[in-house]
């Protein structure tokens, strides 16, 4: 796997699991649904979020295929409203926002910084709860009559005039929202009080940099939303008249608070994604990561800006032109930390020991697509082109460059790396690259047509279209196709792996950091004995140590 | 995080952490995070309440002044005292004096009921008159039957003062909902303490809950002036 790279440092005769981990402590439910163990719990968390990833899924394809004809006579306006919706809804605040967090984060934070598991383990088990619960009372939402405000709840239309299920949905968003605020809290105070001895500050590898610069924003961030949204259920249950302009609310600070927290949001998906990169691109150039501390840095650099530009989300909404202006400056400023990041890795592969193993496809995949992304984000944080582009499907385009092209591509990485670690077994590399392909190709083909869409002119949400865009509406329907069957692939050979998948031995890519010290899966208490750190992250010039595991 | 610390049936000391001043670390600085999330929670409606403030002026004046600033007065102090019990409460436990602890949680819990006994009975002057009950007009519930003609305002400054009361129930009962949430929580510590689970070195439980129970008291600092005095100065 790992030519022209050095030689494989693992001993090369047949790997065997190790006799006792964590996913052979216990085979009951309670072993299970009660346990404490962060690695469980993110095994919980992969499978919960997996099953809305595919539902989400499901609602892409259903809009996809509306989108095929341009009079709309696929399905009703009403219906199509609800559909989108509901794909909104279900990525944004049930994939998207815990992703990477509650899975692989959950997973690696204490490993990777040589602790027995977060500071709060039945907390952690608790947020998984009410994930559960608050994805429960979404789903009933959307299942009876289902939710047509789009995911952004704009008043009056979501408190006054909308006739779906928005209260019940609001009251689900609202509950998920303390999962996400319990799952920051765990990290920012595991980072704070649990590293091993010898892991200071500026040796935490990046990805746990990432995930706290991540926790604060899920701190501050999410509580504002969350009273926001309460609001609007309460405005509609007890006519509360906070956003209703004919009881003398304000619709607008609607928006300004949910932007508060929802732009915000981006970089709690985007963050830890940007982590994941770091780790791996570090791994498969053989490289120690350039730029280290700008790298952690940019990290926190991202998460305090980020909350200053959320106004950009409402150039045409009315505000102040200075207002404006100063939100406009703002947006370019966030842009800095991000370049920071794509230079630094872009000079970490610089006469570094290249491979082209399946995560290191993503990685190639993320930085090309987060660029994209990124770049288009200024012609939306610029007054003069966003009042031509805002509403239409640029913008469209533009986010899911971001949440899907960025986010996904790191999460899907992620994944493939920490894999054998997880599970402790191998899957098909070959499969793996073709589906790395495939779900690139497939992206771009979706979503490049949807840039020139929105710039011709065709706003989003509507359910039909002039005739004219239709080459770019089928065009991006293939695409999605293509995506689709690029997602279903790793969900194959990634289930295949966990039953057949010979064993991986405890350090498949010769990678450096304490996670790769232990046993594939590891053992139920992370480490035989504390790890003691004596060296910077990254250390790829010098051997990787040994398990101290036997 | 009071559950989380809660002393496990081997000692205290739980499985994953070094020792107990980790352990004590690690409930101290959850706590502090979770305030701060706490601040941003109540801090969208205090944003809200400045915005319609300024914008509402009058409105905002002629709702505060019918509120009874005398009620509100006495309920600052009760919260105050009972500050004082809780700070009493976390001192005893620093002694070990588990009896003492005990003593100055209960008396906690009974400021604190005193303060939603006086709740319950504020609210229900203004919801009762909704129902047709209590002494004549005046309901002041926000919606259809929001009654503005006890406030004597102008006729155009009337649907104003609904924000003002969307406004005060939505911030007194958030403030309430965590002091009815924090009551049980309070119970639960001191019957670990009437058990004895508390020492010198290992009191964590009772200093964070102070800490909750400080934080509540102090939202209500902030809530009293802006929702009774706003209309008299």
């Amino acid at each position: 796997m790992n030519q022209g790279t050095e030689a494989k440092p693992m001993t090369p005769e047949v790997n065997t699991l190790p006799k006792e981990h964590y996913l052979n402590a216990g085979y009951d439910w309670k072993s299970w649904l009660l346990t404490t163990d962060h690695k469980r719990i993110a095994i919980l968390y992969l499978i919960s979020i997996s099953v809305m990833f595919i539902l989400g899924g499901l609602y892409a394809v259903l809009i996809r295929w509306n989108l095929l004809v341009p009079d709309g006579s696929h399905m009703s306006a009403e219906t199509y409203n609800r559909v989108f919706t509901a794909h909104g809804v279900i990525m944004v605040f049930f994939f998207l926002i815990p992703s990477i967090p509650a899975t692989l984060g959950n997973f690696l934070i204490p490993l990777m910084i040589g602790a027995r598991d977060l500071a709060f383990p039945r907390i952690n088990l608790l947020s998984w709860y009410v994930y559960v619960i608050g994805a429960a009372f979404t789903l009933f939402s959307l299942f009876s009559g289902g939710l047509d405000t789009g995911w952004t709840f704009y008043t009056p239309y979501s408190t006054v005039f909308a006739q779906s299920n928005v209260a019940f949905a609001a009251i689900g968003i609202f509950i998920a929202g303390f999962s996400s605020i319990l799952t920051g809290l765990n990290f920012i105070v595991t980072v704070h009080t649990m590293r091993a001895p010898g892991m200071t500050w500026f040796r935490m590898p990046l990805f746990v940099w990432a995930h706290y610069a991540t926790a604060i924003i899920q701190i501050l961030g999410t509580p504002v939303v969350a009273i926001t949204i309460l609001l609007v259920a309460l405005e509609r249950l007890f006519h509360f008249g906070f956003f209703d302009p004919a009881r003398g609310g304000d619709p607008i600070l609607f928006q300004h608070l949910f932007w508060f927290y929802s732009h915000p949001a981006v970089y709690i998906m985007i963050l830890p994604s940007m982590g994941v990169v770091s780790e791996l691109i570090t791994c498969f150039s053989r490289k120690r990561i350039f730029g280290y501390s700008f790298i952690a840095m940019s990290s926190m650099a991202i998460a305090v800006i980020g909350f200053l530009v959320w106004a950009h989300h409402m150039f045409v909404s009315g505000m102040s032109v200075y207002s404006a202006m100063i939100f406009s400056a703002l947006t370019y400023l966030v842009a800095i930390p991000s370049a920071i990041k794509v230079f630094n890795w872009t000079a970490t592969m610089f006469r570094g020991s290249i491979s082209w193993e399946t995560p290191m496809m993503y990685v190639f995949g993320f930085i090309g697509l987060f660029l994209i992304g990124g770049l288009t984000g200024l012609f939306l944080g610029n007054l003069g082109t966003d009042v031509h582009l805002t509403d239409t499907y640029f913008i469209v385009a533009h986010f899911h460059y971001i949440m899907v092209g960025g986010a996904i591509m790191g999460y899907l990485g992620g994944i493939h790396f920490w894999w054998p670690k997880i599970f402790g077994r191998k899957y098909s590399e070959w499969w793996g690259r073709i589906s790395a392909v495939l779900i690139f190709v497939g992206f771009n083909m979706t979503f490049l047509p949807q840039f020139l869409l929105g710039y011709l002119g065709m706003p989003r949400r509507y359910h039909a279209y002039p005739e004219e865009f239709q080459v770019l509406n089928v065009l991006s329907s293939a695409g999605a196709l293509i995506l689709g069957i690029g997602y279903l692939f790793p969900s194959l050979y990634l289930a295949h792996s966990m039953v057949k998948g010979e064993p991986a031995g405890n350090n498949p890519w010769g990678a450096r950091g304490l996670e790769w010290e232990t046993t594939s899966p590891p053992p139920a208490h992370n480490f035989d004995q504390t790890p003691v750190v004596e060296d910077e992250a990254y250390a790829y010039d010098k051997a990787p140590k040994e398990a101290v595991v036997a | 995080m009071p559950e989380a610390s809660a002393p496990p049936a081997q000692g205290p000391l739980a499985h994953h952490f070094a020792n107990l001043k980790q352990q004590k670390h690690a409930a101290v600085l959850g706590m502090w995070v979770f305030i701060a999330q706490e601040v941003l929670f109540f801090g969208g409606l205090f944003a809200t309440y400045a915005v319609y403030a300024m914008k509402y002026k009058e409105a905002f004046e002629a709702g505060s002044g019918h509120l009874n600033w005398k009620i509100g007065f006495f309920n600052t102090l009760v919260l105050i005292a009972s500050s004082l019990t809780m700070a009493m409460g976390v001192h005893s436990a620093a002694l070990g004096r588990s009896r003492r602890i005990v003593g100055w949680l209960l008396a906690t819990v009974f400021l604190g009921t005193v303060f939603l006994g006086v709740k319950y009975f504020e609210y229900g002057e203004k919801i009762a008159p909704c129902f047709g009950m209590g002494a004549g007009p005046g309901c002041l519930v926000p919606g259809q039957l929001f009654d503005a003609s006890v406030l004597h305002v102008a006729a155009d400054v009337a649907p104003e003062t609904q924000i003002f009361y969307s406004l005060y129930f939505a911030m007194t009962g958030l403030h309430a909902l965590h002091m009815i949430v924090g009551i049980p929580i309070i119970l639960w510590i001191a019957h670990a303490a009437w058990k004895g689970r508390y020492s010198p070195a290992w009191h964590t439980p009772v200093e964070i809950v102070g800490l909750y129970w400080h934080f509540v008291d102090i939202i209500w600092i902030f809530l009293f002036p802006l929702l009774y005095l706003m209309g008299r100065h």
